[in-house]
Order: C-alpha cells, then structure tokens, then sequence
C-alpha cells in the first residue's frame, strides 16, 4: 500500500506556483524525508497532504486511497506544523486532555508516561516551555492519537543536537512498535542520512528525486577522470553534477544498472547519501528539472536486473 | 493496548484503521474544548452581564422606592404629577444613561472582543494548524465553539434584558417615552439577544475572513454600526406591524436568520479557503 500518492499535484498561491507536477508513491511504514532549500515547496505539500490546503492541479491520496482532510484520513494522519504549534495559555494538562477530546482515539495513558520521562510538568503553560519541550510536546501529543501516517514539518529546526537525537529517537521508536510511517521535512542532512529510508527532494516547487535511499545511492557513482573527457563522458552517461578541478573533473552520474561498465579513462567511486542529495539540491537549474529522477522501490528496480 | 477511562467518559474505540465506518465525535466533545479554550470569553461576558444586573438590582430598588409616587400618578400630564417629576432627582438618571449605554454597547464589544478572536486568533498565531488537523475535523470544530458561545451570550443577553424591562421603568415613564423608541426597544424584551447574536456571529464571520485580530475588530465595529444605524434609521419605520411585541419578534426573526447566514458563512470559509 502506498502510504503517500500524488499524481501532478500543485498548488498556485496568487498566481505562482509553490509546488507543480509532483508525482510521487510512498509505500507504507518507511521513514520519508523531504529535502529541500526554503520556498522550495516542502510545507505547501504537507499541507496538502495533511489536509489543510486542497491542490490546484492534480490529486493526492493518503493511506492507500484516503483524500487528506476527509474524516477517515483525519483520523489516521497526524501532522505536527512548523514550529510545533501549542495554545501557549493552556495548561500541558489541558493541551492533553484537548486533543484527547478532538480524537477519536486517543492514549492517555502513553502521552502521560512519555511527559514524565521528558520531565514536561503537566502543570505548566504550553507557552512557558522551551522550543524543544514544545517539539516533544506537539509530537507526543500526535503520537498518542496511534496515527498511521505521521507528517512533521521542519520538526528539527528548532531543537539542540541533543533533543534532536531525543526527538528522532521518538520517532523511531514509535515506527518500530506501532509500524507507523513517516514524512519528515528539513534542510538538516546530516540527520536524516541516518534515519531515512526513502528521500524525495523538491528544489523551485518541483520534485527533482524520489527514491529508496540504498537503490539511490546503488544507482549513482562518482566519476574521475580528465576534465577534457567530460563531454564524450556525459554522453555516455546521465550526469547531475560536474565539478571540475584542474585537470580532473568529478562527474556524479546516475547509471541505470549498478554494474554499467565505467568509460574509459575514468574511475568509479560509490556516492555518499549527503554528496548525493547535495548534488539534486544544487542543481537547480539544469534541464534535468522537466525529468526528475524517479527510480522505482526496490522491487521494480530489482525487476529490471 | 490499555487506554486510561476518565469517569463520565466512554471507553475508546479502537485505534484508527481498525474501527469500522467512522462515526462523528459527539458534540459535547466540543462542549468541553469550547470550555478549555475559551474561559475567558465564557466568564468574562457572563460577568459583565451579571455586574450590570447587580447595578441594576441595587440601584434599581432604591429608584423605584423614590419613583413610586409618580409611578403611582395619573395621568401623567396632570400638573401635580409634573411637579412630583421635577422633583424626583436627577442624580439617577446617570445609572441609568450609563446602563442603558452598556447595554446598547453590549452586542459590539462582543463581536469584537470574543467573537473576533475566536477564530482569527488561531489563523494568526499558526495554531488552526494544530486544530484543523485533529480527527472532530474543523466544520464541527468551528460550528461547536460559535454555536456553544453565542447560546451563552444570547441567554445572558435575555436575561439582563427582562431585567432591565424593570429597572429602566421610572425613566421612560417620567420621560414619556414610546415603548417603540430606540433606548427603550433596544434594550427591553428579546432583541437585545439577537443583536448580541449577530454582533457575535458577525465578529466570528469577519474574523475568519480577515484572519488577523485587530483588523477584524475595526471591521466588526465599524460594520455593526453600519447595520445598527440603517436599522433605526430606515428598517424600523418600515416594519409592518404594530405594537411593541409584533415589532420585537420581527426584529428578532431577522437579525436570526442574519447570524445563522454570519454562521454558515463563516463555517464555509473555514471548509472551503485554503490555509
């Protein structure tokens, strides 16, 4: 089942468009990471997908065939915005209790357990705690209501490294017990490297990369070789960034099969998950826009061998 | 899994995507959201209600003592009953301007004051992203919390009103004032409840559409007087029926239907435009 699907999804905000055809399928209980710059279109397709804004242009599902914003996917989404907004007069008692009372479901008991072990006071205003006890906060309160779809938008930002590892911590706990999934926003790679199972970068409200991490990183290579070579090289390959030294270049290709034969002249090194979203984040304005590179899950990758 | 019963609550269904067809949250759900959110609002109109029917009691007793005579003497243009006017102070009349203004003021600061922020608040702080993401879903959210205030409002409105029916008495009698003059049909009977509904309802409706407090306060201000104005000014001579209570229930009767079209509008917006 694809926890997440849309088919030429935008949006236009006053005649301009924050996100455009976004065609993307992400099958259930992974941990997807949404990269991308600021203005890229990252929150505008949570909130889409979260149900708080409806699409211009194309279609979105959630849970298999849920419309976001519709009851059942109400019930079985949870997003935490940017942010992570609380009523800041209430009480951490009364933001418990209210969004006990604004669900159908709701475990009491796990979101006053989880509190004690933050050391969140029940007694507290919302507003009075700090930005990483109000993270925690909204995503325990999320995570009490057992949603299959946990949508967090830029929910890192605001924290040290410490609760940032806390939080994450959370978060893969809850995956592991629960077998919830995940879309997870930021512009923080170092973390996400190590969580993430699927990544989808939008650079300009376009998607530029979707995929698996590990198919990702099988199906990319960084080539050296002499910076006179490099256009025979790139017709030869699909190149996506070229960095040129003196008389060497270092192309970052993507190759259809693992075991492609390297060109001539030029020696093949494996790609780092940073390198590679680094390289689609920068590459911004290339051609490779209309055609973003969309590999298949591992089981059609797997297919084509 | 265990899940935690408070008394008086039913036990949880199960978790999401194991229940069958789902059924809405019941609205007393909302009952206490409203409650939790809004207790200033929920205490603070009430309160004001009860101050003015605390003066009106006190003051209220001591002006009827004092006018009982003239009360007590017909007909009214007779010259001993004009000197008995003269001679009853003047010194009340300021309780009685001062309530009378509280109440024709009543149904504007309400509007703006807690019918405004109820939604704005929440569109400009970011929290409807919280609210509108939750399982109730944001058309019952919206219409439980507006309809749950303005039944408040409007039962508090009544009943200071029916108040005011006897306090306000001495006045329009020494004044021979009409039953039908703006002081008098303003604040006695039921249409000060109504006014309090639309005045409340129209603060809800020009806040969710604005989304930003102080903007919509000016806007509901200003738009209540505009309404307020053209009532006396144009709709009122032209009611077509008599008397003090045929007038009061028309008045009544459309400025409903005006809040239940401020209500669903403003519920549309809410379904509808886009954050």
């Amino acid at each position: 089942m694809n926890i997440i699907e849309t088919r030429g999804l935008g949006k236009c905000y006053g005649g301009s468009w924050a996100l455009r055809d976004c065609t993307l399928e992400v099958s259930a209980g992974q941990l997807a990471a949404l990269v991308g710059p600021n203005g890229a279109g990252k929150t505008t397709l949570m909130n889409m997908l979260a149900g708080l804004a409806s699409p211009t242009d194309g279609s979105a599902t959630v849970l298999g065939s849920q419309v976001p914003g519709s009851p059942a996917a109400l019930d079985a989404v949870a997003f935490v915005a940017q942010d992570a907004p609380v009523y800041p007069n209430l009480l951490v008692a009364d933001m418990v209790h209210l969004t006990r009372n604004l669900n159908r479901y709701f475990d009491q008991r796990y979101a006053r357990a989880r509190l004690a072990e933050l050391e969140i006071p029940l007694k507290k205003k919302a507003g009075q705690l700090s930005g990483g006890q109000q993270a925690q906060l909204a995503l325990t309160l999320a995570l009490a209501r057992r949603p299959r779809l946990l949508i967090l938008d830029e929910p890192l930002s605001a924290l040290d490294p410490l609760a940032r590892r806390d939080f994450l911590t959370t978060v893969l706990t809850a995956m592991a017990d629960d077998g919830i999934s995940v879309l997870l926003s930021s512009h923080s790679l170092p973390e996400l490297d190590r969580v993430a199972d699927y990544v989808v970068v939008l650079t300009r409200g376009r998607l530029r990369l979707a995929g698996g991490i590990d198919d990702l990183l099988s199906h990319h290579r960084l080539l050296t070789g002499p910076a006179t070579e490099v256009d025979s090289c790139a017709r030869q390959v699909r190149v996506v960034q070229v960095q040129r030294a003196e008389a060497q270049a270092h192309l970052l290709v993507e190759t259809s099969d693992p075991d492609d034969p390297v060109p001539p002249g030029w020696e093949a090194h494996p790609v780092s998950s940073e390198e590679l979203l680094l390289a689609y984040l920068r590459d911004q304005g290339k051609a490779g826009l209309a055609s973003p590179s969309r590999l298949q899950p591992a089981e059609s990758a797997q297919g084509a061998r | 899994m265990t899940v935690l019963t408070m008394p008086g609550q039913p036990a949880q269904p199960a978790p999401p995507g194991q229940a069958g067809p789902l059924r809405p949250l019941p609205w007393r759900r909302m009952a206490w959201v409203t409650w939790c959110q809004h207790r200033p609002a929920l205490i603070g109109v009430p309160a004001f209600f009860a101050a003015l029917a605390i003066v009106m009691l006190s003051e209220g007793l001591k002006i009827h003592h004092d006018y009982g005579p003239l009360l007590a003497c017909h007909p009214l243009t007779a010259s001993t009953c004009e000197n008995l006017s003269n001679s009853v102070g003047s010194s009340d009349w300021h309780v009685g301007d001062a309530v009378n203004i509280a109440l024709q003021l009543a149904p504007a600061l309400i509007g703006a004051f807690a019918g405004v922020p109820l939604l704005a608040r929440e569109l400009e702080t970011g929290t409807y992203r919280y609210a509108w993401t939750q399982g109730i879903g944001r058309v019952r959210w919206a219409i439980g919390k507006i309809v749950l205030l303005a039944v408040v409002f409007a039962v508090g409105a009544a009943a200071v009103s029916q108040l005011n029916g006897w306090f306000f008495q001495p006045f329009a009698v020494q004044q021979d004032m009409s039953r039908l003059s703006a002081a008098v049909f303003d604040t006695w009977g039921i249409v000060l409840a109504g006014w309090v509904l639309a005045g409340f309802t129209l603060g809800a409706f020009l806040g969710m559409l604005i989304r930003r407090v102080i903007p919509a306060m000016i806007a509901t201000f200003a738009t209540y007087c505009g309404i307020d104005l053209l009532t006396w000014q144009y709709l009122r001579p032209h009611y077509v029926v008599a008397g003090f209570w045929p007038a009061q229930l028309l008045e009544v009767g459309w400025l409903l239907a005006l809040s239940a079209l401020l209500v669903a509008a403003t519920v549309w917006l809410a379904r509808h435009r886009a954050a």
